[in-house]
C-alpha cells in the first residue's frame, strides 16, 4: 500500500468517496511509513490509535456518503498545537510531559473536518530557529541530500519536522506555525507547498505563545490545492483569540484558478540582494516568466524599508517571546528544577535548565530591549519601523495585486554548519517582511539547483486577499512541473 | 550601546535565567554584536510615525463579562510539577 502515500489529500479525498480504497488503508500506509522513518527525526509522538480512529469513522460514514471534508486523512501536527492528552512540548525541554487537558482550535477544527492525526512533529524550540537544530529532541534531517553526498542536511525551521514528513511522504499534509518565515523556509527546503495566511485567518487559541503579534498557523503539504484544502479547515473565527478575525472563511480550494489575466506581479527591486546566489535570482527570472505565461503583467515595485525588516522582526518577536516565556516558572506545568532553597532560585534554576541556547539568547534580547531606560529607543522604534513596512506594502499593492520573490537565499544546508546567530536569522530575509505586514504569503516549489536541492518562489498577497496567492501558486506549480523527490534513504 | 557583563548580569536576572560568570561572558558579546545588529534602526528617521499597534485594523472584541468555564480545578493541576490539597506549591516563601 506504498503507493497510498505518494497521493495527494485531494486524490485520497476523491479515492475514498470513490471507494478506491479505504480510510483504514491509507492510516495503515501511513503509520507503517511512519514508523519505518524514524532516522528522519521528524515525529517527536507518534499517534497510530488516534489515525486508525478518525479512519475508522470516516469509512463508517461513508455508508451514509456525508463525508466531511477531510474525513480519514491522517496529518502530522508541529508540536506547537495543544492536543488533548498527546504530549505537547514545543520542541523545549520545559514543557517536557506536558499533556494539554485541551485541544487548540486549529487542531479541533482540522478533527471536526474528520481528520486524524499521525503524530507530533518536531520544531525547533519554541519556533525559534531556521535549521530544527535549537529542538530539545535533536535536529530533524532532510529526506534530501545533495548530489552525490551523504552528508546530513537540515529541513529548515521552525517548521522542520512538518516539512520533513511531507517531503518523506510520511505524512499526506501538516500543520506549521510560522511568525518569521517558519512554514515557508522549510518549505522551499524540502520542495513542498505551505502558506501562511493573513494574521487572525487561523485561531492562535492554543498554540503555544512565541511572538504574538507575528505567530500565524498554516498548512504544509505536496500541492498548491492541497494548502487550500487544509487551510479551508484550520481557518474560521474563534472568539477565544482576540485578534482571529470575524470573517467568513473563503472557498478557496473552489476558487483555485491559474488563469492571471488582468493581474500585475509586483517584483520588489529591493529584494535583490548581495550574496544570493545565481541559481535563486535565475529562479526568480523564470518565476516572472511564468506569471507571465499565465497572463499576468509584471511591474517592478519599491518596498524601501526592506533591509530594515530583519533587525525590526529581532526587536519585536524576542520582546513578545520573553513576555510570552515568562509563563514557563516551574509552577504550574513542565519541568521543575528542585533542590534550590527559594521561590526565585527555583524559577531561575528552572529556566536556566530548561532552555536551550537560542531560546535563553532570544528572552535576553527581548527582557533588555523592554528593559526600564531601552524600551523607545528599541522597542518603540521598532513598532514605528514596523508601520512604515506596513506602509510600504499598502503602496506596492495600489500597483499590483501580488508579489513575487524568492523564499530563502540559499538552498538546505547542512546540519551544523550555520553557527553564527545572526548569519541564521539572514535566512529569513525574504519571508520576514510579510510577517511583519501580517500579509498572507506562501512558498511553492520552483525547480532544482545544481547540487540537485529544492528552491522555492514567494507569493505575498495584499491582506485577506489568499486566494490571489493560492491561484498564483498554481500558476507556477503547473509551468514548473515540479516531480523530484528525494531518494529514500532512511 | 553595548551591554557589560555586569548589564547581562542584570538582564538574566530580571529574566529569572541563573547564569554562570562563564555563560554571561560568552553571551555578552553575542547579545552585543546582535544589539549592534538591530541599531541600525537608528538609520529610520520614524519623527511623526505612530508605533505600529495592530498588524490588520480591527476593533477589540469585548466579551460579555460572565463565567464562560471553570470547576476544572483538577485539570488545571493536573500538569503541576507538585499540586497539595487542591492549589499549585512551591518552596516555602516565608519563614
Amino acid at each position: 500500500m506504498t503507493e497510498l502515500t505518494t497521493k495527494t489529500i485531494a486524490e485520497l479525498r476523491d479515492g475514498l468517496r470513490g471507494r478506491e480504497f479505504t480510510a483504514r488503508e491509507v492510516a495503515e500506509a501511513y503509520n507503517e511509513a511512519v514508523s519505518g522513518a524514524k532516522a528522519l527525526n521528524a515525529y517527536t509522538v507518534e499517534t497510530p490509535t488516534d489515525a486508525l480512529a478518525a479512519a475508522d469513522t470516516a469509512d463508517a460514514a461513508r455508508a451514509s456518503g456525508d463525508l466531511p471534508s477531510l474525513a480519514g486523512i491522517p496529518l502530522g501536527i508541529k508540536d506547537l498545537f495543544a492536543t488533548a492528552g498527546v504530549d505537547t512540548t514545543a520542541g523545549s525541554h520545559i514543557l517536557k510531559g506536558f499533556k494539554p487537558p485541551y485541544e487548540s482550535t486549529v487542531t479541533a477544527n482540522l478533527r471536526k473536518a474528520g481528520a486524524g492525526m499521525l503524530g507530533k512533529l518536531n520544531m525547533d524550540e519554541f519556533a525559534m530557529g531556521s535549521s530544527n537544530e535549537t529542538s530539545t529532541y535533536g535536529p530533524v534531517i532532510s529526506p534530501w541530500r545533495r548530489k552525490g553526498s551523504n552528508v546530513g542536511l537540515t529541513p529548515g525551521g521552525s517548521s522542520g519536522g512538518s516539512a520533513a514528513a511531507v517531503a518523506a511522504l510520511i505524512a499526506p499534509g501538516a500543520t506549521g506555525t510560522d511568525t518569521g518565515g517558519s512554514i515557508r523556509q522549510p518549505a522551499a527546503f524540502v520542495g513542498i507547498c505551505g502558506i501562511k495566511p493573513t494574521y487572525g485567518r487561523c485561531s492562535r487559541w492554543g498554540i503555544v505563545s512565541f511572538a504574538s503579534s507575528l505567530d500565524q498557523a498554516g498548512p504544509m503539504a505536496r500541492t498548491v490545492r492541497d494548502c487550500a484544502i487544509l487551510l479551508e479547515a484550520m481557518a474560521g473565527f474563534d472568539p477565544k483569540d482576540s485578534t482571529s478575525l470575524d470573517l467568513p472563511v473563503p472557498q478557496w480550494e473552489a476558487n483555485l484558478s491559474s488563469n492571471l489575466a488582468g493581474k500585475r506581479v509586483g517584483i520588489p527591486k529591493e529584494y535583490r540582494i548581495d550574496g544570493v546566489p545565481a541559481e535563486i535570482n535565475a529562479l526568480w527570472d523564470q518565476g516572472i516568466e511564468w506569471l507571465k505565461d499565465a497572463g499576468a503583467t509584471p511591474v517592478e515595485i519599491s518596498l524601501p524599508h526592506t533591509k530594515y525588516a530583519l533587525p525590526t522582526y529581532y526587536i519585536i518577536a524576542p520582546a513578545e517571546a520573553s513576555s510570552n516565556l515568562a509563563r514557563y516558572d516551574g509552577v504550574r506545568y513542565g519541568l521543575r528544577v528542585e533542590g534550590v532553597k527559594t521561590l526565585d532560585d527555583m524559577y531561575s534554576a528552572t529556566r536556566a535548565d530548561g532552555f536551550g541556547a537560542e531560546v535563553k539568547r532570544r528572552i535576553m534580547i527581548g527582557t533588555y530591549v523592554l528593559s526600564a531606560g531601552f524600551y523607545d529607543a528599541y522597542f518603540t522604534k521598532a513598532q514605528k519601523v514596523r508601520t512604515l513596512i506596513k506602509q510600504d506594502f499598502a503602496k506596492a499593492f495600489e500597483q499590483c495585486d501580488v508579489i513575487l520573490t524568492p523564499t530563502a537565499p540559499s538552498a538546505a544546508f547542512g546540519i551544523g554548519e550555520t553557527t553564527d546567530p545572526l548569519a541564521m536569522y539572514l535566512n529569513d530575509v525574504f519571508a520576514v517582511p510579510a510577517s511583519l505586514a501580517g500579509l498572507p504569503a506562501m512558498s511553492v516549489p520552483g525547480g532544482l539547483d545544481g547540487q540537485g536541492l529544492p528552491l522555492g518562489l514567494h507569493l505575498i498577497g495584499n491582506e485577506l486577499d489568499e486566494q490571489t496567492v493560492l491561484n498564483a501558486g498554481l500558476a507556477i506549480e503547473e509551468r514548473a512541473g515540479f516531480t523530484a523527490r528525494p531518494e529514500k534513504w532512511w | 550601546m553595548s551591554v557589560t557583563n555586569e548589564q547581562v548580569r542584570h538582564i538574566a536576572k530580571l529574566a529569572r535565567i541563573a547564569m554562570s560568570d562563564e555563560e554571561i561572558e560568552r553571551l555578552a558579546p553575542e547579545l552585543n554584536n546582535i544589539l549592534g545588529w538591530v541599531e541600525q534602526l537608528g538609520e529610520v528617521n520614524t519623527d511623526g510615525v505612530e508605533p505600529l499597534t495592530a498588524v490588520i485594523d480591527q476593533k477589540l472584541r469585548l466579551r460579555d463579562d460572565v463565567v464562560n468555564d471553570g470547576n476544572i480545578r483538577d485539570e488545571i493541576l493536573a500538569n503541576a510539577p507538585d499540586a497539595q490539597h487542591g492549589f499549585f506549591a512551591v518552596p516555602k516563601v516565608i519563614e
